[in-house]
């Protein structure tokens, strides 16, 4: 256990057509995000939450099970509409909740109103949260937490656009905002309530699922020099392949991470962790099945400048059946280097360079100058 | 890639070492009071307590001005012997707005204003613009700069008056910090019910002390003859007295303010002394209107009205309405503090009791512990030896990144935890995505020492890219967040940071060395 890994997630050499199925994925998250938009606009929408509604939320913690029935009466003896009050995590803990007030003096008034109300008429009660947001506090919020989420859509775009061709940002950034409609949709669906937090977990999703799509296309864009005239079908299939277990190996960390939170976090977190499990879900799903075929959609005749000559012999081993084994693994790559020689970045000595640098010393030197010539 | 000059790896296990350092303390009590024990700050939700968000009344302080200009304005005129229709403070337009009587005096007017116009210290252009017609219409009105300094002006003596009134209530390190244009954020730690420094910051404590006008009977209805106001008398609502509008001795005037009981009563009072200028002043007053009444004003409400029975010289007074020992002393601190420039409306408050906090606490470490658990697993399961190396930089990551936050007095929150077990689920993806490529590059039939370059090597770009897009997604967060969220944005830009160096620097430098040390003819990845 100490030496070896156990396990695989999956095995090394999988061939699995995943662009076979690139209709397939994209109707479905289509059709996930359009019934996302429709519970985001029409029904049921989001359950906003105070930071953005405004209002009161007040935690309330009695000595033994809460009775409803006395609290409802505390409130309702000094005339105090409460929306709502419910159970929050265990039997002694409530949440009185009160709607937006019209006035930042009624929000206040408000709070001070359910205080006194319960100390007079719930003996033991203890008010252990007070959340008050007044209405040009929470229209503020909403327009900082959208901005955060826009701004940094647009980042990650300009930021991929920089670092890889336009196909690879335009795919991502959409494949992202398809992820963050279902995200909401999620919310909209579990009426877990939409605050400031669940902002922090749609961008950390955001990010986390950014992570997830840069490395495919990172190999995508390696393959693409490796493999001159592989048709972009095949490449984009083959470097899903040999990434898998990346990308689930990650996923599978962040997933493990968030799972505690989720069940053990208490009431104020655990919103958060169940919509980032989500968006792990969705994130890496979509990595392979959106953002790989909007790529290929995207770069079909671009990418590739002279667009698929019939599969050649050296390029063609790659697609050998994996019965193959480890021998014949070895074969496309002794081939693989010498087209990747003759690319017009002028680095040609690369492959011979680092096959035969054995000494550390020499290495350290070769490889990175020759490692990061091709990347400009 | 895999060698490492001495002085690199001094420097990797120094930077170690000193993470630990700072990152240990978080992990244990202090052993004894007389050690350097720094750790991280808890947010009030963790650690129990209230956060306000004030916002200062940018009418009122802009209305209060316009009503000095015309009082300015109005004593000006008589002195100049003009007499005007109308004297109209229009706050919509910057401007106070004068109708002369007789439009033939409109220049005489304007030289007559002249004088009222004052320099901006630091520009040096002139705070208002006066502007007439040949019809006797005069404008007075202010530049936008002028307002502008005066609101800046208006926010910093808030929060210092603010402070000086939280300060008398003993709560312990109040932070108090202005907030974009208009507001005044204060955390209060350990406060879970904010409802008395609510109070105490909520009133404007402005008084003044003015006389009352015997003639005007406010119970008669119709407006106010002109010079007085009605107030509401603070004890018995409803009922109206007849002030006059001049203020005679200002609350500024007030070096002192204490509550006590009258010997003669019993009763609760406030027991005040001017300084010299309010004390000549109220001196001169009381003696010019012995057996008139006077009224002591607190926020357009008169508290009383006593009868002025001799001339007071002494400087000292006592102000006596319906007290108790809490009220009396309240109002005593708000003298002392001095007045609020305009009125704070509390527009946002976040109040968590220590218990609740105490419970998140647990919750977070338990939640943590799990998840620390479970990705060490998880790692030493699928990757082996190169998942024990992750493991070993993944607990230096957590120190490091506890220790940077108590280097940076950072906050943490209960989203920060949250923040922190995700950036460790994020940190070994990084191992993962060089124990990948080391695999892969083996496979291809390299030698152990050149799988491990390119593993490395090839690896970087792809993790540097997948961080970088995270970073900046999480800086957007916190510039556009506020409260606990900027927490968890806090810990999880710092821990990409700190994720990259370990992730790159450490766990190359542990597989150098075990390396060299073993020699392997296969890497057991």
């Amino acid at each position: 256990m100490f030496i070896k890994p156990r396990f695989r997630l999956v095995p090394d050499n999988t061939r699995i057509h995943f662009m076979r199925g690139r209709y397939m994925g994209l109707i479905v998250s289509a059709v996930l995000s359009l019934a996302s938009l429709f519970m985001f606009f029409v029904y049921p929408g989001l359950n906003l939450g105070i930071d953005f509604s405004g209002g009161v939320v007040m935690e309330v913690r009695t000595n033994g099970p809460a009775d409803f029935a006395q609290i409802h009466a505390a409130l309702s003896a000094e005339h105090i509409p409460a929306q709502g009050v419910q159970r929050f995590g265990d039997a002694s803990e409530v949440l009185v909740r009160l709607g937006a007030q019209s006035s930042e003096q009624g929000t206040q008034a408000a709070v001070a109103r359910v205080r006194a109300a319960l100390e007079k008429g719930v003996p033991g009660a203890r008010i252990v949260r007070t959340d008050a947001v007044g209405a040009s506090v929470s229209a503020e919020l909403f327009r900082n937490g959208l901005l955060a989420l826009g701004i940094s859509l647009l980042m990650i775009l300009v930021y991929i656009w920089f670092r890889f061709e336009w196909q690879f940002a335009v795919g991502a950034v959409v494949t992202l905002v398809l992820d963050i409609t279902k995200a909401i949709g999620f919310l909209a669906l579990t009426r877990i309530e939409f605050d400031l937090v669940m902002v922090a977990a749609i961008l950390t999703v955001l990010g986390y699922s950014t992570n997830d799509k840069v490395v495919v296309y990172d190999r995508v864009r390696e393959n693409l020099r490796k493999y001159k005239s592989m048709p972009l079908r095949e490449l984009i299939d083959l470097s899903i392949n040999e990434t898998l277990n990346r990308t689930l190996g990650t996923s599978m960390t962040v997933f493990l991470a968030s799972l505690p939170l989720a069940l053990f976090g208490g009431e104020s977190i655990s919103g958060f962790a169940w919509v980032m499990l989500f968006g792990i879900v969705v994130g890496t799903s979509s990595s392979i099945f959106i953002a790989a075929p909007i790529l290929l959609f995207l770069g079909e005749h671009r990418l590739r400048r002279e667009a698929a000559a019939p599969v050649t012999p050296p390029s063609g081993g790659s697609s050998v059946t994996p019965a193959a084994g480890a021998p014949a693994k070895a074969a496309p790559t002794k081939s693989a280097p010498a087209p990747s020689g003759a690319a017009p970045s002028g680095a040609a000595p690369s492959g011979a360079a680092k096959a035969g640098a054995t000494k550390a010393g020499a290495a350290k030197g070769g490889a990175a100058r020759a490692t990061t010539a091709p990347r400009r | 890639m895999m060698y490492f000059s001495r002085m690199k790896t001094t420097l990797i296990l120094g930077a170690c070492l000193l993470g630990v350092l700072f990152g240990v303390p978080n992990l244990f009590p202090s052993p004894a009071p007389w050690m350097p024990w720094r750790t991280v700050h808890l947010g009030l939700d963790l650690r129990g307590g209230s956060y306000l968000l004030l916002e200062v009344d940018m009418k009122a302080v802009l209305k209060e001005r316009l009503d000095s200009l015309a009082d300015g304005v109005r004593q000006a005129l008589r002195g100049s012997q003009i007499f005007y229709q109308t004297l109209e403070p229009q706050p919509d337009q910057n401007r106070v707005l004068l109708r002369l009587r007789d439009a033939s005096k409109t220049e005489a007017a304007v030289a007559s204003l002249k004088p009222l116009i004052s320099q901006d210290a630091s520009t040096g252009q002139p705070d208002m613009v006066i502007g007439s017609d040949p019809d006797g219409t005069i404008t007075l009105t202010l530049s936008a700069t002028a307002l502008a300094a005066r609101a800046a002006g208006a926010v910093d003596q808030s929060i210092e008056i603010v402070r000086r009134r939280i300060d008398e209530t003993g709560v312990l390190d109040p932070q108090i910090t202005r907030q974009g244009q208009d507001r005044i954020v204060v955390q209060l730690p350990g406060v879970g019910d904010p409802d008395r420094i609510k109070q105490l910051i909520g009133k404007t404590a402005h008084m003044t002390f003015r006389l009352v006008d015997e003639t005007a009977n406010p119970a008669a209805g119709g407006p106010p003859p002109p010079g007085d106001d009605f107030l509401q008398m603070q004890d018995r609502p409803g009922e109206k007295i007849a002030v006059r509008k001049r203020i005679d001795v200002d609350g500024a005037d007030l070096t002192d303010a204490r509550a006590g009981t009258s010997p003669e009563t019993g009763d609760w009072v406030v027991n005040f002394t001017f300084n010299s200028v309010g004390a000549r002043r109220f001196a001169d007053i009381s003696r010019a209107n012995v057996n008139h009444r006077f009224a002591i004003v607190l926020d357009d409400k008169v508290i009383s009205a006593p009868v002025i029975r001799e001339a007071i010289t002494g400087g000292r007074g006592q102000i006596s309405g319906s007290f108790n020992a809490q009220s009396a002393n309240d109002l005593s601190v708000l003298l002392r503090a001095g007045a609020l420039p305009a009125p704070l409306t509390v527009v946002e408050e976040r109040s968590v009791g220590p218990e609740l906090g105490a419970d998140s606490i647990r919750a977070g470490a338990i939640s943590l512990t799990a998840g620390f658990v479970l990705v060490i697993a998880f790692m030493g399961f699928f990757y082996g030896l190169f998942g024990w190396f992750a493991n070993l930089a993944l607990v230096i990551n957590l120190l490091l990144m506890l220790g940077i936050m108590s280097l940076l007095q950072a906050t943490l929150t209960l989203p920060g935890m949250a923040g922190i077990l995700l950036t460790l689920g994020m940190a070994v993806d990084a191992n993962i995505l060089i124990n990948e490529r080391i695999r892969e590059e083996q496979k291809l039939g390299r030698p152990p020492l050149a799988a491990l370059e390119h593993g490395f090597n090839r690896a970087y770009s792809t993790i540097f890219d997948s961080n970088a897009t995270a970073f900046l997604a999480h800086v957007m967060l916190f510039v556009f967040g506020s409260g606990p969220v900027r927490g968890f944005a806090v810990t999880i830009t710092v821990g990409i940071a700190t994720s990259l160096f370990t992730a790159w620097m450490l766990t190359r430098l542990l597989v150098s060395r075990w390396y060299i040390a073993t020699r392997p003819k296969l890497l057991p990845v």
